[in-house]
C-alpha cells in the first residue's frame, strides 16, 4: 500500500467518522418517520416524541455503525439513552413549572392577593366575580404569614437538636451503643410518612395541653419531627469531612474541645450545615397533611402561633379546591388556589437559591 | 522557657496492641533531638505521647513516666490540655485554619482559649509570633488574608508562628518538611536552628540528612518485624550516630543498607 491510496486528511491512524451534521439529520429523519408513524394510530404530540426518540435513536446509531464501527455505534447509544433519561426526568419538572405559572399568574397579579386573607369573603362576592366580571377579591395574607411563622418556629426546634445530635454522632460517638442506636432511629424518622408525625403532634399535645389543641406551634413541632433527620443526617456529612488535621492542630494549641468543636469544626462546616439546613426547609415548607390535624385551617389572620388555628399556604391550596368558597362557581378559588401554589414553589426555589448564596458566602476563603 | 525531658520506661498501647516499648531518654533544654528510623516503628507515636496527643485516639493508653522538668505529664490530675499548652506541634502537613487569616491562625492558640488580649498586646504577640517563625516579612501586608492562600512553605511556618504564639516550652515537630520543597525545607531547618535558642525542639523525620544537618542528638527507632511494638535502638550525639554507631542495626540504617 502506498500513501497516494489514502484520501487527504486522512493516514493509517484515522478511522471513519460521522459528519458533523450527522445528528440533525437523523433528527430530522427521525421527526418525519415519527409523524408517520404516529399518524396510522392518530396523531397526538407526545406519541409523536416518543416515536421520534426511538426511530432517532435507531438511526443516529446504525449509521454510526456502518461508518464508525461498533465501539463508536455503543457510546453513541449511551449517550442516547443518557440524555434521554435526562429529557424524561425533566419532562414533569418543565410541566409542573409551566402549568402553575400558567395558572397561578392571574391570582398573583390580581389586587390584594397578597395584602389581605379570606375574612369575610363568602360565596357571593365569588358568584358576583364570575357573573359581572369584577375583581376576585381575598388573598393568601393569612395563609403566607402562617407558612413563614410555622415553618420559621419548626427550623428554630429542628436546629439546634439537629446541629447538636450531629455534634455528638461525629466528636462523641465514636460508634458507641448510643450513637448507633441515634443513627438507626434517626434513619427510622426520614421515613416517617408526614401524616404520622401530624398525629404525634397533635396527639401529644391532646395529652399535654388538652382535647383540640390546634395551634401553629403543635404544627411547627409535628414538622420539626420530619426536619430533625434531614438536618441531623446533612449536618453530619458536613461535619464529617472537616479534616482531622484541624481538630489536631486546634488541640496540640491546647484548647479545649469543645471550645475547638465551637471555633475551628463548626466554623470549617457552616456552609454546608447552612446549606443543608435551608434544604430541610424547603422540605417541609409544603408539607399539608401534619399541618392539617395539627394547626387546621382559618381563613383569618392569625398573628399568634400560640394560640387559635392557623392557615397555610398548602392547607389553603386544598381547601380552596376542595371547599370552593362558592360552590357553584368554584373558578375563582382556583384562581386563588393556584396562585398560592405559584407563590408556594417560588419560596422553594428562593430557599434553593439562599442555601446557595449561603454556602457560598460561608465557604473557606481561599484568595492570596 | 525551655524545659528538659525525662522519659522512664515508657510503653504506648493502641487497645491491646503495644506499638511503643520500653523508651528511656533524656532531652536536654535548648536543643534539637531528632528521631529517625524506618516507617512504622513508633517514632511519632512516641512524638504524641510528649504532650498527650495520641489520646485524641481511641484505646490510645501509656505505661511509665513523662517528665517535663522533674513534673510528671502522665501524673494524676495532670489535665492534658494544660500539658499540650506547655508542649507546642507541628504536623506534617501544614495544617492552617481555613476559616481564619493569617493574624487570627497565629492567635488561634490565645484567642480560641477565649482569653482577654488588648489591641496592642495581639498585635505584639502576631509580630513576634510571625518574625519568630521568619514569616513576617512575607505576610506583613496581608495579615487580614485567609491563612489557606500562602503556600506549602509559607503555611508550614505559619503554623510553627500558631505554636509559638502560645509560649511553649518544647515543640514537637512531626516530619514538618516531608511536604515541601527543597527550598522551603531549608527556610524551616534554618528556622529550626533559631528556634533551639529559646524552646526544646523535638523533630520527626525521614530524612537522614535533615537529621544530620539540624540536631544536637538523634534517637534511632527500630521495630522486629510487622506486629511487634517500636523500640529506641540508640540515642546519642548526632555526628556519633551518623560516624560511630555502637549498634549494628543503627549502622546498617543511617548507612542505607536497610529500610
Amino acid at each position: 500500500m502506498t500513501t497516494t491510496d489514502v484520501a487527504p486528511g486522512r493516514s493509517k491512524l484515522t478511522r471513519g467518522r460521522l459528519p458533523g451534521f450527522a445528528p440533525w439529520v437523523s433528527l430530522a429523519v427521525a421527526l418525519v418517520l415519527g409523524a408517520a408513524a404516529v399518524a396510522v394510530p392518530g396523531f397526538t404530540p407526545f406519541g409523536w416524541g416518543i416515536a421520534s426518540a426511538i426511530i432517532f435513536a435507531i438511526v443516529y446509531v446504525a449509521w454510526s455503525r456502518a461508518v464508525e464501527g461498533g465501539r463508536k455505534a455503543a457510546d453513541k447509544l449511551a449517550t442516547c439513552l443518557v440524555v434521554g433519561a435526562f429529557l424524561v426526568a425533566l419532562l414533569p419538572l418543565v410541566s409542573v413549572i409551566w402549568t402553575v405559572l400558567v395558572a397561578g399568574i392571574p391570582g398573583l397579579l390580581t389586587p390584594g392577593f397578597f395584602t389581605t386573607s379570606m375574612n369575610g369573603v363568602t360565596g357571593v362576592f365569588d358568584n358576583r366575580a364570575v357573573e359581572e366580571g369584577g375583581p376576585v377579591i381575598g388573598g393568601i395574607y393569612h395563609a403566607l404569614l402562617g407558612t413563614l411563622m410555622i415553618t420559621l418556629l419548626a427550623t428554630l426546634i429542628s436546629v439546634p437538636v439537629g446541629l447538636l445530635t450531629s455534634i455528638y454522632l461525629v466528636e462523641y460517638g465514636q460508634d458507641k451503643p448510643l450513637a448507633r442506636a441515634i443513627t438507626f432511629f434517626v434513619d427510622v424518622m426520614t421515613g416517617i410518612p408526614s401524616i404520622v408525625a401530624g398525629l404525634f403532634a397533635a396527639a401529644f399535645f391532646f395529652l399535654v395541653v388538652g382535647p383540640g389543641t390546634k395551634t401553629g406551634f403543635v404544627a411547627a413541632v409535628a414538622l420539626s419531627v420530619l426536619m430533625i433527620p434531614v438536618v441531623v443526617r446533612s449536618s453530619e456529612e458536613m461535619l464529617k469531612i472537616v479534616p482531622n488535621e484541624l481538630r489536631e492542630a486546634s488541640y496540640a494549641l491546647g484548647v479545649r474541645k469543645w471550645r475547638t468543636i465551637l471555633k475551628v469544626v463548626i466554623p470549617t462546616a457552616i456552609s454546608g450545615i447552612a446549606s443543608g439546613v435551608t434544604l430541610a426547609i424547603a422540605r417541609v415548607i409544603g408539607e399539608t397533611a401534619p399541618i392539617l390535624v395539627t394547626a387546621g385551617f382559618a381563613t383569618t389572620i392569625n398573628n399568634s402561633p400560640f394560640a387559635g388555628w392557623m392557615a397555610s399556604l398548602p392547607t389553603f391550596i386544598y381547601t380552596q379546591i376542595l371547599n370552593p368558597t362558592s360552590p357553584s362557581n368554584p373558578a375563582p378559588s382556583d384562581q386563588r388556589a393556584w396562585g398560592a401554589a405559584l407563590v408556594l414553589i417560588i419560596l422553594v426555589m428562593l430557599l434553593n437559591l439562599v442555601a446557595r448564596i449561603v454556602a457560598k458566602a460561608f465557604a473557606p476563603k481561599t484568595g492570596r | 522557657m525551655s524545659k528538659r525531658i525525662d522519659v522512664k520506661d515508657l510503653n504506648v498501647y493502641y487497645g491491646d496492641f503495644r506499638a511503643v516499648e520500653g523508651v528511656n531518654i533524656s532531652v536536654a533544654p535548648r536543643s534539637v533531638t531528632a528521631f529517625i528510623g524506618p516507617s512504622g516503628c513508633g517514632k511519632s507515636t512516641f512524638l504524641r505521647t510528649l504532650n498527650r496527643m495520641h489520646e485524641v485516639l481511641p484505646g490510645a493508653r501509656v505505661e511509665g513516666q513523662v517528665l517535663l522538668d522533674g513534673d510528671d505529664l502522665y501524673g494524676p490530675g495532670v489535665d492534658p490540655v494544660a500539658v499540650r499548652s506547655h508542649v507546642g506541634m507541628v504536623f506534617q502537613r501544614p495544617n492552617p485554619f481555613p476559616t481564619m487569616s493569617i493574624r487570627d491562625n497565629v492567635l488561634a492558640g490565645v484567642k480560641l482559649n477565649s482569653k482577654r488580649l488588648s489591641k496592642s498586646d495581639a498585635d505584639e504577640l502576631l509580630e513576634s509570633s510571625l518574625r519568630g517563625a521568619n514569616l513576617w516579612n512575607e505576610v506583613k501586608d496581608r495579615l487580614d488574608k485567609p491563612g489557606s492562600g500562602l503556600s506549602g512553605g509559607q503555611q508550614q511556618r505559619l503554623c510553627i508562628a500558631r505554636a509559638i504564639a502560645v509560649k511553649p516550652d518544647v515543640i514537637l515537630m512531626d516530619e514538618p518538611c516531608s511536604a515541601l520543597d527543597p527550598i522551603s525545607t531549608l527556610a524551616v531547618e534554618d528556622l529550626i536552628n533559631e528556634l533551639k535558642e529559646n524552646y526544646t525542639v523535638v523533630i520527626v523525620t525521614h530524612n537522614m540528612q535533615q537529621a544530620a544537618r539540624v540536631s544536637d542528638k538523634t534517637a534511632f527507632f527500630n521495630i522486629a518485624g510487622t506486629g511487634k511494638p517500636g523500640k529506641l535502638i540508640e540515642y546519642a550525639d548526632t555526628s556519633v550516630i551518623f560516624n560511630n554507631p555502637s549498634e549494628k542495626a543503627t549502622e546498617d540504617y543511617v548507612s542505607g543498607r536497610f529500610g
